[in-house]
């Protein structure tokens, strides 16, 4: 589904990303972590063309990111993202944030993205705020609906740029069930995040990155239990004593 | 020109108004010397000014009048323009940006009152068929009014489309990644992501400006448009009642600023989020 | 579309005379605007109803009406004044310093508010963290508030400077002959004024363009040293 291939990015002399490659089958979740300043959220955005590459190439669904003839607003509508701040859109209701991509990008009638809106609503456990504006939910509510959001458009994959970084410790583990219940069903999953716990769950492979290069690349057993390289194991010492 | 005759005749209805019964019937009840409170004569505001048919406290309103319709013209133009020169300066790539930082730099760094006389002198000798009828068939008050228009409108633009910048630069990046992966193009992102929110967060900027754009309506007496600064100082130099007159002018503008000031806050109040800048939680 | 600048070599010793004048103005207007500004910024934040009262006047009022009228009426009401006192002087003399003074205490409101502003974003714990120490008000304002808010303050001042330059044009109301006045006035009298014009436009768009340019300078490498 989606398949990186030696990518490359400079920002003028620093090299953020050194020739990582990866790949996520149809169905597969695979988690990215490391320490910060890795290039994981980097990387991440390049798969939806939000961030430029310089070498390298990637694919998703068969289809080119870098390539200049690629319908890149057209990928971007069947690949979600999930981001660190939520990003709700401050001046529409909830609904309206759900709705907006539906009819504006996919040309759904107002009817049937209002219809799909409150399906996923009902899915995240936030049907009842739907009249509310982003401002007067609780992060945790607001990510939720980010989520919704997203999926709204029916995307073949999702992407999650630290879905939980920027939440308050009780509110974690609301997104993190949500995103849970969404790998169980089958998605496609791309997820950067620190919670291990959730990878233990539910990923099935695990990606450590380090200064800009994909370090390790396991199936979750091997990763937690035996990893390769001395950095990916003080790195999973260092977070696991919490 | 009908336009005109329309303002001509609601300005001389509103100061027939204000002349027939009101006024005088109030200052027939005062003696000539009750008006005359600690020196001042506030009585010379009902005497006809020689300026014109009206008294002169009309004089003055409709000078404020004038000075209204200048600005209110200029700001069309300086929003519109503004906000496309600001929106351009936060698009990616390295053309438009430019010419955007060129227009402000240039608009921004010539003095109004040169930027006037250019409107007014030379623009109208460079082209050569607008140029023409404007300085031939246009009657001159209206010939200030555009000239005026045109210039505190593309200067107040350069202004207004660095208030534009910084607020959608306000806004982070975050909400341009986030219309941009749910797949809207970068046009609809602008549209209806950014610039809703903008504008919000800019409306008190905006009020001040748009505060200023009022005062600066008073360099275009340097051509002959008579607004209400020069018409304070004509009243002055006539009636020999300057404190009077200035005072009254002073007090005209403060009122026009407050009743802007009051109007921005019903708008801000109309357009607010809820639980967001202050809106209801 | 011709274009005839012979006028302009030949009028170049008048245009330096006009432009003294335009930067006397400017100067004074700067210095007298930033003194007076500091005073009624500071009354503004003196604990006194009455100061604060006064400064808060000052600054609404001059505020809210154009330049243009507050030339007008130090104009029409100085001269009278000043020539009730004195003989009748020399009009040039009194123009001029109509001008000085109008633009002085007109900036002053203007400085007064950047001036504040400054002040204030210098956070409370700072001035509190001089209090512990044992320093009075007026030792913490001179040794810890002014010192940072002058960092922050420094790129807006002179910023209001420029703009100050520019709207010294505004004598015009007052038949001063500043810099733009006298290329009017060459251009009237040779019959090329539309190249006076442009060629003073082009004077002001050179020298603020480099004036804001050095301000913009500056005030990146303040950035950095300010503690956020």
């Amino acid at each position: 589904m989606i398949s990186i291939r030696n990518v490359s990015k400079w920002y003028g002399e620093f090299q953020a990303l050194k020739k990582c490659s990866t790949e996520v089958d149809k169905g597969e979740v695979v988690v990215i972590c490391g320490p910060s300043g890795s290039g994981k959220s980097t990387l991440i955005k390049c798969v939806n063309g939000l961030e430029s590459f310089h070498e390298g190439e990637i694919w998703v669904d068969g289809i080119s990111v870098a390539d200049r003839k690629t319908d890149l607003p057209k990928l971007r509508s069947r690949v979600g993202m999930v981001f660190q701040h939520f990003e709700l859109f401050p001046h529409l209701s909830i609904l309206d944030n759900i709705t907006l991509a539906q009819c504006r990008v996919l040309g759904r009638s107002r009817k049937q993205a209002v219809e799909k809106a409150v399906q996923l609503l009902e899915m995240v456990g936030l049907a009842e705020q739907r009249p509310k504006f982003p401002a007067q939910l609780s992060g945790g509510q607001q990510q939720r609906v980010a989520i919704a959001r997203a999926l709204a458009m029916d995307p073949i994959a999702m992407l999650f740029d630290e879905p939980t970084s920027a939440l308050d410790p009780e509110m974690i583990n609301e997104v993190l069930d949500v995103m849970v219940n969404l790998a169980q069903s089958g998605m496609t999953m791309l997820v950067v995040t620190h919670e291990m716990g959730f990878a233990k769950r539910v990923a099935d492979r695990v990606i450590f990155m380090d200064r800009g290069e994909v370090v390790e690349d396991q199936p979750k057993q091997t990763f937690f239990e035996n990893p390769e390289t001395d950095r990916a194991r003080q790195f999973l010492s260092k977070i696991l004593t919490h | 020109m009908a336009l005109h005759t329309l303002l001509l005749t609601s300005f001389d209805a509103f100061t027939a108004l204000s002349q027939a019964n009101h006024f005088s019937l109030l200052a027939s009840h005062f003696s000539p010397n009750a008006a005359l409170i600690a020196g001042f004569d506030f009585s010379v505001f009902l005497r006809p000014s020689p300026e014109s048919a009206l008294n002169n406290l009309s004089y003055l309103l409709v000078g404020l009048g004038w000075s209204l319709l200048l600005a209110l013209a200029s700001w069309v133009v300086a929003f519109v323009i503004g906000s496309v020169i600001g929106v351009m300066r936060t698009l990616p790539g390295r053309i438009l940006p430019f010419i955007g930082a060129c227009y402000v730099e240039l608009f921004r760094n010539i003095p109004l009152l040169v930027q006037l006389f250019i409107w007014f002198f030379v623009i109208p000798d460079m082209t050569p068929l607008l140029g023409d009828w404007f300085k031939q068939k246009v009657p001159p008050i209206w010939q200030e009014f555009i000239a005026g228009t045109a210039c505190l409108g593309l200067f107040t633009a350069a202004r207004i489309a660095e208030q534009v910048r910084a607020g959608i630069g306000s806004l982070g990046a975050g909400q341009v990644g986030a219309g941009l992966a749910l797949g809207l193009k970068r046009r609809q992102v602008y549209l209806l992501v950014l610039l809703p929110v903008a504008y919000r967060i800019l409306i008190p900027t905006l009020t001040s400006e748009f505060l200023n754009l009022i005062k600066n309506t008073a360099v275009a007496s340097t051509i002959g448009y008579v607004e209400l600064a020069q018409r304070s100082a004509s009243m002055a130099e006539t009636t020999s009642r300057v404190y009077e007159a200035f005072a009254a002018g002073t007090l005209l503008y403060a009122i026009l600023n407050l009743l802007v000031m009051a109007l921005a806050r019903g708008l801000e109040r109309f357009t607010a989020l809820p639980g967001f800048l202050g809106g209801r939680r | 579309m011709f274009f005839d600048w012979s006028a302009i070599p030949g009028a170049l010793p008048i245009l330096w005379q006009g432009m003294i004048v335009t930067l006397q103005i400017t100067l004074v207007g700067v210095v007298v605007g930033v003194l007076l500004g500091t005073l009624l910024a500071l009354f503004r934040l003196s604990p006194s109803r009455l100061l604060s009262w006064f400064s808060a006047t000052y600054v609404t009022v001059f505020r809210s009406i154009p330049l243009v009228m507050v030339l007008f009426w130090f104009h029409l009401v100085l001269i009278p004044l000043v020539v009730g006192l004195l003989f009748p002087g020399r009009r040039l003399e009194l123009r001029f310093i109509t001008a000085l003074t109008a633009f002085s205490l007109f900036e002053a409101s203007y400085y007064a508010e950047i001036i504040r502003a400054g002040i204030l974003s210098v956070t409370k714990g700072q001035f509190s963290a001089g209090l512990a120490l044992g320093m009075n008000r007026r030792q913490v304002m001179r040794l810890v508030i002014l010192p940072q808010a002058l960092r922050r303050m420094v790129p807006l001042l002179l910023t209001q400077a420029i703009i100050l330059f520019q709207d010294s044009t505004l004598v015009y109301v007052i038949n001063l002959d500043d810099f733009f006045r006298k290329a009017y006035n060459v251009g009237n009298t040779v019959g090329t004024l539309n190249e006076l014009i442009l060629f003073a436009g082009a004077v002001y768009l050179v020298i603020c363009t480099l004036a804001s340019g050095c301000v913009r300078q500056l005030h990146r490498k303040l950035t950095v040293l300010t503690v956020k």
